[in-house]
C-alpha cells in the first residue's frame, strides 16, 4: 500500500469557499462531510493501470473570476470551431475557468420550465431539486477518495432540467474552457430527465496547459426518468499538463434510454469511468467512446453497463488508436443483474496500434447473474491491415492518406454519434491533430 | 501520341520463394482491349498483382514500364497515379469510409494540389455513373465494399475505374459471381471507356463476358507464361474445348507429372 499524502485543504477553507456561493446547508454539509472521509477513502482503481505515483490531490483550487463573455464574437477562434455557424446556438452556456462566462437558453424552452444553468445557480435557485439528486443515487459521495474529494471542493458544472413530457429539439451545449492554466477543475455535471422527456447535451472540456500540471476531476449524473431519452455527447480535450479523473453515470428508468458519446481526446494521463443502471425494465443504454492516445500519456476507459430490469438493452462500443509510446487500456464490462430477464448485453473493443511502443488492451467482459438472456463481445487489437493500405493506395492516395482513411474509417462508429454537427467536426479535427 | 503502352518483358514473379510467373512478355496500348485466360491458378492474379505493386509478390526478374517508366520503381499510389487500375478479384472493405469520400479523394489523389474537384461536379459526375451502372444512390453512402455482396463489388469497382478514368486498366475477373444483367451492365460500363486513350486487359474464365467486350488479342496463361495468343476466335474455342488441345499442341505437361518424371 502507498503512503497518501494529506490532502492540501482543510474544513476552514471549504467551508468559506462555500460561503462565498452562498450555498445551502446541505451543500455545506457535502462538503464538509466529503473531505472528512476523502482522507481515509481508497483511490479509484481501475483494472491494469498503476495510478499510485499520479497526481490527483495536489493542486491549486483557489481561483480568480474570469470576464464574462458579452458576445460570441470575441472568443477566441479555437473556441468558436465548436458552434455551429449556420445554427442559432440557443442553448449554450461557456464556462471560462470556473464562472459562468455565458449563457443562452431558448426562451420557449425557459417557459416549458427547462433549465440549463451553471451549477452554484441551480444549487441557489433550485435548491431541492439539486439536492435530491446530487451525489446521492449516481455518483456517491464516498465511492473512493476522488469522489469525496470532487465533493468537497466542486468548483463548476452545469445542471440541466427537463419537465415532464418536455421534448427539446435542438441540443443543449456547454463548453467548459479552462483558460487558466494552473487552476484545478473539479466539475459537476448534472442532467435530469423527468417522465417522458426527451434532450441531447453536448459538452466540451478544453484547456492549454502544455506543461503547467493541474488536475481535473470530474462528475456527471445523468438521471432518465420512465420513457425519458438523454443523448450525451462530449469531446474532452485537456492539454497534457492536465491529470484526469472523469466519471459519468447515468440511471435509466422504465423504458428510458441514456446513449453516451464520449470523445475522449486528452493528451494528458486520463482515467474515465462510464457507468450506466438500467434499473427500469425495457430500458435500454448505448456507450460508445473513441479515444487518440499519443505521447507518453497513460489512459483507462472503462464503460459499463449494469441491467436490473427486464428486457434491457445495452451495448458497449470502444473503439482506441494508439502512436508514440501511448498506453491504453480499454474495459468494457456488460452485467445483467438476476431478475435481468430477457435481457440482452454487448461489448465490442478494438484497437489500432500505429507504432511499435504503443500499447493497447482491449478486455470486453461479461457478468451475466441470469439465463435467461442474450449476450456477445468482441475485442481486437491490431495494426493497419496492409491489404486494406494496397487497395486504397492502388487507387492513387499516398500511404499518409490512405492511413489517414483507415483511422477515421475505425472511429467513424462513435465520431458520427456525436450529436451535434460542428462537434463533430471539431472532434474529427482533433483525431486528425493526435494522429498527425 | 495517342494512349499509353503497359510493356512487360520476360517478368518472373515470387510468392514467399516459391516462383508463379515465369516468364511473361505482353504489350498493351491505348486503344486495345486483351483477354487473358487460363485454368486455376496459372498466375493470372499474380500478373495483375505485380503490375500493381502488391506487397506480398517480389519481382524477380523481367521488367514492366508505362510509355517507358519503370514501374517496378514506382509505389502502389504511384503507379496508380501514373495511370495504372485494378479492379481486383476480391476488393478490400473499408469499414467507416463511404464510397463516395473514398471515391472523391482518389480523384483529388491524382489532381494537383488546389485544384481538386469541385464537390458539385464530383456529385454530379458520380450521379451519372450510378446511373449508367444501375447502381442504387445510396452506395455512395455506404461504407466502401463493406457489406456488398459480391456483384455488388464488382460494379463498385468499374464505378471506380469510369470515375478515375485510368489510362491502362487491369480487370480481374470482373465477371466472377455476376448475374446475366449484372454482367451486361459491368460490360457496357468498360465498353463506355473504349477509346484511343484506354487500354485494358481482361482476365477471365468465361466467354459469355467475351460476348458483350469483344477483346482484340486473347491470350491463354499455363503454368507462369503465356502460352498462346490468338484474336476473339481463341476465346471460342477455348470455351467450346477447355484447354487439353493446347497442351496437346504445346506439349506442355501437367506439373505434378512434370515433378515426377524429372
Ligand atoms: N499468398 C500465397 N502463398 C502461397 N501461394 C500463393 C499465394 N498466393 C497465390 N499463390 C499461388 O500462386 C499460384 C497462382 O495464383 P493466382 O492467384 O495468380 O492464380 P490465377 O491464375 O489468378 O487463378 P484463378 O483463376 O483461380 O483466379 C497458385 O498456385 C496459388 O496457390
Ligand atoms: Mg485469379
Amino acid at each position: 500500500m502507498t503512503v497518501e499524502t494529506k490532502l492540501p485543504f482543510n474544513q476552514e477553507y471549504i467551508q468559506a469557499f462555500s460561503k462565498d456561493r452562498n450555498e445551502p446547508g446541505w451543500m455545506a454539509t457535502i462538503r464538509s462531510k466529503a473531505l472528512e472521509m476523502a482522507d481515509s477513502l481508497d483511490m479509484p482503481k481501475p483494472d491494469k493501470t498503476k495510478i499510485s505515483n499520479w497526481n490527483f490531490t495536489d493542486f491549486q483550487h483557489s481561483y480568480k473570476e474570469a470576464a464574462t463573455i458579452a458576445s460570441l464574437d470575441e472568443l477566441p477562434e479555437e473556441l468558436k470551431a465548436y458552434f455551429d455557424k449556420d445554427a442559432s446556438m440557443e442553448n449554450l452556456y461557456i464556462q471560462r475557468n470556473q464562472t459562468a462566462a455565458y449563457n443562452s437558453l431558448a426562451q420557449d424552452l425557459q417557459d416549458k420550465g427547462v433549465i440549463f444553468t451553471d451549477i452554484f445557480t441551480a444549487i441557489n435557485e433550485h435548491s431541492e431539486l439539486v439536492e435530491k439528486y446530487y451525489m446521492n443515487d449516481a455518483v456517491a459521495v464516498d465511492q473512493n477518495r476522488l469522489t469525496a474529494l470532487h465533493a468537497a471542493l466542486m468548483n463548476g458544472g452545469v445542471f440541466v432540467y427537463v419537465p415532464k413530457n418536455v421534448q427539446i429539439e435542438d441540443p443543449l451545449q456547454a463548453i467548459f474552457w479552462q483558460e487558466d492554466t494552473d487552476s484545478a477543475l473539479l466539475n459537476h455535471v448534472l442532467v435530469v430527465a423527468e417522465e417522458g422527456s426527451s434532450v441531447t447535451y453536448v459538452e466540451n472540456y478544453i484547456s492549454h496547459n502544455d506543461t503547467e500540471e493541474t488536475v481535473a476531476n470530474l462528475v456527471t449524473e445523468v438521471f432518465a426518468h420512465d420513457n425519458a431519452q438523454v443523448a450525451y455527447g462530449a469531446v474532452d480535450n485537456f492539454a497534457a499538463g492536465t491529470t484526469t479523473y472523469v466519471n459519468r453515470r447515468g440511471v435509466a428508468q422504465r423504458d428510458a434510454q441514456i446513449n453516451w458519446a464520449l470523445g475522449q481526446m486528452n493528451d494528458g494521463n486520463t482515467i474515465s469511468e462510464n457507468i450506466t443502471y438500467l434499473l427500469g425494465d425495457n430500458s435500454n443504454s448505448e456507450a460508445k467512446a473513441v479515444s487518440v492516445g499519443r505521447g507518453k500519456q497513460t489512459q483507462n476507459f472503462t464503460s459499463s453497463i449494469r441491467q436490473f430490469g427486464k428486457q434491457t438493452d445495452a451495448y458497449i462500443l470502444q473503439r482506441g488508436v494508439m502512436k508514440g509510446a501511448a498506453t491504453t487500456i480499454f474495459n468494457a464490462i456488460g452485467k445483467i443483474e438476476h431478475g435481468g430477464t430477457k435481457s440482452n448485453s454487448e461489448q465490442e473493443s478494438r484497437v489500432l496500434m500505429l507504432s511499435e511502443k504503443s500499447r493497447g488492451d482491449a478486455n470486453p467482459i461479461l457478468l451475466i447473474d441470469e439465463d435467461d438472456v442474450t449476450a456477445g463481445h468482441a475485442a481486437s487489437v491490431g495494426r493497419v491491415d496492409p491489404l486494406q493500405m494496397y487497395y486504397l493506395m492502388s487507387r492513387g492516395l499516398e500511404q499518409e492518406e490512405a492511413e489517414r482513411l483507415v483511422i477515421h474509417g475505425f472511429l467513424a462508429p462513435v465520431v458520427s454519434q456525436i450529436p451535434i454537427e460542428s462537434v463533430r467536426k471539431q472532434l474529427t479535427q482533433v483525431i486528425e491533430r493526435k494522429v498527425y | 501520341m495517342s494512349g499509353s503502352v503497359l510493356e512487360i518483358k520476360n517478368l518472373h514473379v515470387s510468392i514467399e520463394d516459391k516462383e508463379i510467373l515465369k516468364g511473361v512478355d505482353l504489350t498493351v496500348k491505348g486503344g486495345e482491349f486483351h483477354a487473358i485466360m487460363g485454368p486455376n491458378g496459372t498466375g493470372k492474379s499474380t500478373l495483375a498483382s505485380a503490375i500493381m505493386g502488391h506487397p506480398k509478390y517480389e519481382v524477380t526478374e523481367g521488367t514492366i514500364t508505362l510509355d517507358g517508366e519503370d514501374v517496378l520503381e514506382m509505389e502502389v499510389d504511384e503507379r496508380a497515379r501514373a495511370g495504372l487500375f485494378l479492379a481486383m478479384q476480391y476488393p478490400s472493405e473499408i469499414s467507416g469510409v463511404t464510397t463516395s469520400d473514398f471515391l472523391r479523394s482518389a480523384i483529388n489523389a491524382k489532381r494537383e494540389e488546389g485544384d481538386e474537384i469541385p464537390l458539385m461536379k464530383f456529385i454530379k459526375e458520380l450521379d451519372k455513373d450510378l446511373d449508367y451502372l444501375d447502381i442504387d444512390q445510396n452506395m455512395a453512402t455506404r461504407y466502401l465494399n463493406e457489406g456488398f455482396s459480391g456483384g455488388e463489388k464488382k460494379r463498385n469497382e468499374i464505378l471506380q475505374l469510369m470515375q478515375l478514368k485510368p489510362d491502362i486498366a487491369i480487370l480481374d475477373e470482373i465477371d466472377s459471381g455476376l448475374d446475366i444483367d449484372a454482367l451486361k451492365v459491368v460490360s457496357k460500363g468498360i465498353n463506355k471507356m473504349r477509346s484511343d486513350n484506354f487500354g485494358c486487359l481482361i482476365i477471365t474464365h468465361y466467354q459469355r463476358l467475351l460476348n458483350y467486350i469483344t477483346p482484340d488479342f486473347v491470350h491463354v496463361m499455363m503454368q507462369g507464361r503465356v502460352v498462346k495468343s490468338g484474336g476473339p476466335e481463341l476465346a471460342k474455342r477455348l470455351e467450346a474445348e477447355g484447354y487439353e488441345w493446347i497442351k496437346e499442341e504445346l506439349g506442355i505437361e501437367d506439373e505434378e507429372t512434370a515433378e515426377q518424371n524429372a
